[in-house]
């Protein structure tokens, strides 16, 4: 039963990785740029489509896509930035949120009208196909992969906003956007950066997942509000929330399937409610003015 | 001061001629013309519901459509008992929407805009998948088909049947003026008042000991029921339910409308319904990526008309006492 129990849990690990790398972005754009992004499901989505568009192109190569289909997001995010969101930051929130929905519902169609409506899916690359055995159970070998990665990224993360100098620039960015820019912070640019590389997280999220799901035009909307309850569960603008959140749902999701098939659905939302009444802004967040 | 007077009487005069001329349209057009006429009405009720929030206290809901679906779904599952009468059903149905409303509402108006926003939206699905998911109620991915549209009667006075689209054209016509009107007066009203003074700064109406959160949480409820009432209306028109008019994409409707016409108008979402009917209407004829065109639409107007039609219009031909205008921080 323990072993059981274990297992469950290394499988929720694993699907919480892929949501860890979506809110992760998510949560360091709000942070940085004060804009929650509508549209990063999205970028998640266009991510697992360039991938699955490189690998079939170049002979079935997983690397090749992997690397090629989130570096196309990244510029689809410097684009996004540049030319749209820098127009609006002066404007009032909600109009912030109204340019990134209209892009939400741009994507959803683009991505229609390129691939198709139906589901696709690529095998597994012949490394990391195939099973070991985990408390006597087959656990395939490609979870364990993510696991490193969402590891890989969480400690890269980390080192990069707490270790290196152009971290402490973001960080005090962050909090103070104004004295930033007065201590000689190129702000505009920065916050360029930022984008680019949320986008890229979420796009890493969404090129990883395209051997083990199959991909579809609605996987972006579906990921986006799992990802908002993640940031509300750990605090927008988090990242230690952003994962412990990520972790919560995941292992919600495994658990609830295993025991309340019928609530499994609901079991996020009324940990989110617990959380909003208990920590209105979520387990790490602060209180925002 | 004249200026004012006669722009009132000139607005008089339009309402009261919209009002004539949708008395008389089953009498001059076809069916097709009165369908498209009731879903301007309904998308209309649905926009202003979404405006009370957006345009007078500035948050932005993007669950509108989990109360218009809950109003159609509670209204179809009375009115399937064939025990219910219509009005009380819709009535009924509006009511549950408003309770569900309460509920979520709860939770929404707790923080900042960003978090409204998100949290609206993620509530708003999990409607639809309840919907979608509880099969034996809701039917599932297939929705609720058949919904008889019964009859208006008061017992030993008269009986109308509503089979008849030019009946139920009355019917629905009649009540979503009546939600319409009862909107108007609600954002004239001191609560009204309340309302925009959050929207202009939320920090002083709270120093005058008002306490927003308590208010939020009405305009949130009040803006379910009037969402609730519009999908109530349209369950029986339609004779289906399904899923999908609980999604973001039927969310998106109220909030594209409104932009259409201008959220800082009364009048604003009326006129961006007719505008966003008669342009699908249009459009869905030519392509089916209706969301790629309707998006890109949703960028130039936040990019560029953010007073809508009506308040370009009222800024091009009067300039001294323009409206509000979107709010800059």
């Amino acid at each position: 039963m323990v072993g059981t129990l274990l297992y469950q849990g290394l499988v929720g690990l694993s699907e919480a990785m892929y949501l860890w790398l979506v809110a992760a972005g998510l949560s360091l754009i709000f942070g940085v740029l004060r804009i929650l992004n509508f549209a990063h499901g999205s970028l998640f989505m266009l991510g697992a489509y360039l991938a699955f568009y490189f690998i079939r192109l170049l002979g079935g190569n997983f690397w090749v896509g992997l690397l090629l289909g989130p570096m196309v997001v990244a510029a689809v995010g410097w684009a996004l930035e540049s030319f749209f969101l820098r127009r609006v930051y002066h404007l009032d929130v909600a109009f912030q949120l109204l340019l990134t929905f209209a892009f939400v519902l741009i994507f959803d169609d683009l991505v229609k009208l390129v691939w198709g409506p139906l589901y696709q899916s690529v095998a597994t690359p012949a490394v990391l196909s195939g099973a070991v055995r985990v408390l006597g159970r087959p656990y395939p070998v490609y979870n364990l992969f993510i696991l490193g990665v969402g590891a890989l990224v969480g400690l890269g993360l980390w080192l990069l906003l707490e270790q290196t100098p152009w971290g402490t620039v973001v960080r005090a960015a962050a909090s103070d956007r104004d004295m930033a820019s007065a201590l000689g912070v190129r702000v505009p640019r920065l916050y360029t950066a930022v984008f680019i590389f949320g986008a890229w997280l979420a796009a890493l999220g969404g090129a990883l997942s395209v051997p083990v799901h199959t991909i579809s035009p609605g996987m972006g909307e579906s990921i986006i509000i799992e990802a908002f309850l993640v940031v509300v569960i750990g605090g927008l603008g988090s990242l230690k929330g952003a994962f412990l959140g990520a972790v919560l749902i995941g292992l919600l999701h495994a658990y609830g399937i295993m025991f309340l098939p019928m609530f499994e659905l609901a079991l996020a939302y009324i940990g989110m409610a617990i959380v909003l009444i208990i920590r209105p802004w979520g387990m790490f967040g602060v209180r925002e003015v | 001061m004249d200026a004012v007077a006669s722009r009132r009487r000139w607005s008089r005069l339009l309402v009261a001629g919209v009002v004539i001329a949708l008395l008389v349209l089953p009498q001059v057009g076809g069916r097709f013309w009165q369908y498209l006429t009731l879903n301007i009405l309904l998308l209309s009720l649905f926009s202003l519901s979404f405006n009370l929030l957006f345009g007078m206290t500035g948050l932005l809901s993007f669950g509108q459509a989990a109360f218009y679906a809950t109003g159609a779904y509670a209204t179809a599952l009375l009115l399937r008992t064939e025990v219910i009468p219509l009005l009380p059903s819709v009535i009924l149905g509006t009511v549950v929407a408003a309770l569900l409303a309460a509920f979520i509402g709860f939770f929404c108006v707790r923080h900042t805009h960003v978090y409204f926003a998100m949290l609206t939206l993620a509530f708003g699905m999990m409607v639809y998948a309840i919907m979608w998911k509880w099969t034996p109620v809701t039917g599932g991915d297939d929705g609720l088909i058949g919904i008889p549209r019964g009859s208006l009667s008061i017992p030993g006075l008269f009986t109308i049947r509503m089979d008849p689209l030019a009946h139920y054209y009355y019917f629905l016509t009649v009540l979503a003026l009546l939600g319409i009107y009862a909107l108007y007066r609600i954002s004239r009203s001191p609560f009204g008042l309340v309302l925009n003074g959050m929207r202009e700064n939320a920090g002083r109406v709270e120093f005058a000991g008002i306490p927003t959160r308590r208010y939020l949480w009405w305009a949130f409820t009040i803006a379910g029921f009037f969402a609730g009432l519009a999908g109530s209306l349209m369950a029986p028109l339609e004779s289906t339910v399904a899923p999908a008019s609980a999604h973001w994409a039927k969310s998106a409707e109220p909030v594209m409308a409104s932009l259409i016409g201008g959220p800082f108008t009364f009048a604003g979402p009326i006129v961006g319904s007719l505008i966003y009917i008669g342009l699908k209407e249009v459009i869905v004829r030519f392509t089916q990526y209706w969301l790629l065109i309707f998006g890109t639409g949703l960028l130039v107007l936040v990019l560029g008309f953010r007073g809508g039609v009506v308040g370009f219009l009222l800024q091009r031909f009067a300039r001294r006492d323009s409206p509000a205008g979107p709010a800059e921080k």
